[in-house]
């Protein structure tokens, strides 16, 4: 049974369709990749797993069929989403953006999770009881992941990770990323514009273009194909 | 429950067009025909109607189209009317001359211009305050003009709590109508003027200045707008329009008082603008319907509880037509 | 000397009054990031109801826990019932909503009720204290309003709850990301605000008796001291409603006279928000451009 298995899936927004019947699956403790240029549909297909957007399909989550949740019971399942733009509550602080991330959660080890997480991300208890708003480009992405990683999620969700930031701080993130995967056994999808960056990252990888999916397999071998080098890959 | 969306993609922009003159001529010409087939009675509803279609306008050019809430444009209204009043009661006096009666129709520009000045000044204490603070502060406005109006320090103006009348005036060089019916006329004949010029104003840069600055002040401000003179230019103009259908009403209502003008007017004016169709030059006809005749009908549905008759019927078209009446058939034609 | 002291002890004392009402607005703010300006016409019709509970019978602190309690309830309802389709509604669309809501309460209380003016109790007796400048009712009104207001804040700054809530009216996108019900949340916040506006009608009610449109300059006061302690925070709103008492009356008293007091409140609460617009205690918002 696969962690995240999706099927026949078309999403969109009030009258316009994005998505058209596409279909993929993240194993459990597995990486998938979403790669596609701008406007292919790499950010409704996470809103649309996360029933942010209008959706048809099947999706389902260990088995069990999510497609008709609110998006707060599926968070609940153990969703975790860091949506475009990183959705950080500005208004609030630090600490009050990773509390809230462990908000579902009723267990006694938010605690020492918030020490993990500065463990990742020094900066953070640096800043633990500022304004988020205040925050760099990067910071808030960390505060963003963290609060994510607080909801203790089974899947992980994140959308563009690496988009705006100084490519050393990109390469942090995918290294923390990497470390949560292989630690916590957390399955990740990831959409990504920068193919090169996803492709070194994930297990499987898929092609989405205007909507639809036309390529899929394992990272390495869609890192070779020629037409996807020239076309994403630059040479 | 099922999907929480994003929110809604499509809000409807002001139509860059504005409305066609073509069928607007056809509706003008129509109205003004009613002239001739309706009682006094009526005739005076319908000249109120236009007249608060004029003061809705004014709001929208300052709340819906540049986004500055005022909760207080019964003020101008006041202002308007009594600019009208005293004029009309205190013939001018100038010394070289005998004492020239102003006639009606004269008052208007002394209004337009009374009022202008008031709403520019009051845009700059606007500038500083957004959203909420400025309703508030419109609000209190609105608290304010009755007891102003009442008090001491204008009484002699205002002619204080017992307010001053009006003479209808009458039809000029012996046209064959009665004077409600010249006052209808007249009345639809500066509205006319008055919408056309809105539309071409807002249809043009200025009006989409003004949404810009409304919607993206950051961005607006990066391309070279002023928003400061956007902001109080808007202000001025709506006063300009309230203040004109103020006196308009008042000639109408051949009476002013402070009593006249009190907080339920400024209400009234807002709920004619959503009501109509938020930055929308054509909603603020539907505006002036909707808050001259809607009350009465209330009255006749529930003697003991008009207002939540009236309060029901606001709330299921907001939920109906959340654009407004305007707003609604805009959607409508979009989809045909 | 002796009047200056009687201005300031009853503005202070008709300033808890605005101060519990800025409290129930500055809740509702908070949790929906709308001011509901049907407020006061709630708060009016709670008391309606504490006012016929007693009537029949119930003993004062009975009918003011049901009525709080009914309160809530009708907060929930009338967030879950009207408003909840309106999510996505453009914001002067709400607005008229509220307005709507204020004509129909204010239309319902007067046709129950009448219109006549009714006497309503107070619980905290008629004893002479303080050298008669504030009543006992006056202290223990300011007092019960000072409990709210610091339950108000616990609930916001340490509860789960609160924080969601809080989270939920800044940002209901990533609020649902994380689990939270928004929906729920905001129904909440109407409850409580109503909850509030109840009490502070209690209070308010055997001051200046009870009657469908007690509460309209009253909201409006109430309205000037939120904005002026800064719409988002609750201690705020409470200063704010009292530095608005005391300003009413000292303005009336010795500069204006009870005429333009209204007025006069009004022009200096305006210009303090010119110079700081964000109120005295709001939190100035810092966002990178």
């Amino acid at each position: 049974m696969k962690l995240l298995d999706v099927a026949n899936l078309d999403a969109g927004y009030g009258a316009t369709t994005v998505l058209r019947g596409i279909g993929f699956e993240v194993d459990e403790g597995g990486v998938t990749t979403l790669l596609g240029a701008n406007g292919a549909g790499k950010t409704t297909t996470l809103r649309a797993i996360c029933g942010l957007c209008r959706r048809t399909g099947e999706i389902r989550l260990r088995g069990e069929r999510v497609d008709t949740l609110s998006t707060e019971r599926i968070a609940r399942r153990g969703v975790a989403h860091v949506p475009d733009g990183r959705g950080t509550f500005m208004e609030l602080t630090v600490e009050e953006n990773m509390r809230l991330g462990a908000y579902t959660r009723t267990d006694q080890q938010v605690r020492p999770d918030f020490e993990r997480m500065f463990g990742y991300f020094p900066k953070l208890r640096q800043r633990f009881r500022q304004q988020a708003g205040t925050l760099s480009g990067g910071e808030q992405q960390m505060l963003a992941i963290a609060r994510a990683l607080l909801l203790s999620p089974k899947l992980l969700l994140l959308d563009e990770p690496s988009f705006g930031l100084a490519p050393m701080i990109v390469r942090e993130i995918f290294e923390i990323m990497r470390r949560v995967n292989a630690e916590e056994g957390t399955g990740i999808l990831v959409v990504e514009q920068n193919a090169n960056l996803a492709l070194s990252f994930a297990d499987q990888a898929y092609l989405l273009e205007t909507g639809r999916i036309v390529m899929a397999g394992p990272a390495a071998d869609i890192g070779r194909d020629p037409a996807v080098r020239r076309a994403y890959l630059g040479y | 429950m099922g999907q929480a969306t994003l929110p809604a993609v499509a809000a409807p922009r002001a139509a860059a067009r504005g409305f066609a003159l073509l069928p607007a001529l056809v509706i003008l010409v129509a109205a003004a025909a009613l002239t001739f087939v309706c009682s006094n009675y009526w005739l005076f509803q319908l000249t109120l109607v236009v007249a608060f279609a004029i003061a809705v306008l004014g709001l929208n050019i300052v709340t819906g189209y540049s986004g500055q809430i005022s909760l207080g444009h019964g003020a101008f209204y006041a202002i308007g009317a009594y600019v009208t009043a005293i004029l009309m009661s205190n013939p001018l006096t100038l010394p070289w001359l005998d004492p020239i009666e102003v006639p009606y129709w004269a008052t208007l520009p002394v209004s337009a211009v009374v009022c202008g000045c008031l709403g520019f000044l009051l845009g700059f204490p606007a500038l500083r305050l957004g959203g909420l603070y400025l309703a508030l502060t419109t609000f209190a406005l609105a608290v304010a003009t009755p007891q102003l109006l009442k008090s001491d320090l204008l009484g002699d103006w205002t002619g204080g709590v017992q307010g001053l009348t009006i003479l209808k005036p009458d039809p000029p060089g012996g046209l064959p109508l009665s004077a409600d019916q010249w006052l209808y006329l007249f009345t639809l004949a500066v509205a006319a003027v008055l919408f056309v010029a809105a539309r071409n104003l807002l249809r043009g840069r200025i009006g989409r200045a003004l949404v810009a600055v409304r919607d993206h002040p950051l961005a607006a401000e990066a391309m070279g707008v002023d928003i400061a003179l956007m902001k109080t230019g808007a202000f001025a103009v709506s006063a300009i329009y309230t203040g004109v259908a103020g006196s308009l009403g008042a000639i109408a209502i051949q009476f002013v008082a402070p009593d006249s003008f009190p907080v339920l007017l400024s209400i009234e004016l807002f709920v004619g603008l959503v009501v109509g169709g938020v930055a929308t030059v054509e909603g603020a006809i539907f505006g002036g319907v909707f808050v001259v005749l809607i009350p009465q009908i209330a009255e006749k549905i529930s003697k003991a509880a008009p207002g939540a008759i009236y309060g029901g019927i606001l709330i299921a078209v907001m939920y109906l037509m959340p654009f407004g009446i305007a707003g609604a058939l805009r959607r409508l034609r979009r989809r045909a | 000397m002796d009047a200056l002291l009687h201005q300031l002890l009853s503005g202070i004392a008709s300033g808890g009054i605005y101060a519990a009402v800025a409290l129930a607005l500055v809740m509702i703010y908070q949790a929906t990031h709308h001011v509901n300006f049907a407020q006061g016409e709630m708060a009016t019709l709670s008391t309606y109801l504490a006012l016929t509970l007693i009537q029949v019978g119930a003993p004062y602190w009975v009918a003011f826990v049901v009525t709080v309690v009914l309160s809530f309830g009708i907060g929930v309802v009338i967030e879950r019932v009207l408003l909840r389709p309106m999510h996505g509604a453009p914001v002067l669309a709400s607005v008229g909503i509220f307005i709507g809501l204020l004509l129909i309460f204010n239309a319902l209380t007067g046709a129950i009720w009448g219109y006549l003016t009714q006497q309503f109790p107070s619980p905290f007796g008629d004893a002479h204290i303080l050298g008669g400048y504030v009543s006992p009712h006056e202290l223990g009104a300011t007092a019960i309003t000072l409990v709210v207001l610091l339950l108000v804040w616990a609930f916001f700054r340490f509860t789960k709850l609160g924080l969601a809530m809080r989270a939920a009216a800044y940002n209901p996108v990533s609020s649902r990301l994380v689990g939270i019900d928004v929906g729920w949340m905001l129904a909440l916040g109407w409850g409580l605000a109503a909850a509030i506006g109840a009490i502070a009608g209690m209070m308010i009610a055997p001051v200046v008796f009870l009657d469908p449109n007690m509460m309209g300059g009253i909201l409006l006061y109430a309205f000037a001291g939120a904005l002026l302690g800064g719409i988002t925070s609750p201690l705020g709103a409470v200063i704010g409603g009292f530095l608005v008492g005391i300003i009413e009356n000292i303005g009336g008293a010795y500069i204006v006279g009870t005429e333009l007091k209204l007025t006069l409140a009004l022009i200096i609460i305006v210009a303090i928000l010119i110079i700081r617009p964000s109120g005295l205690l709001g939190r100035t918002i810092v966002s990178r451009v």
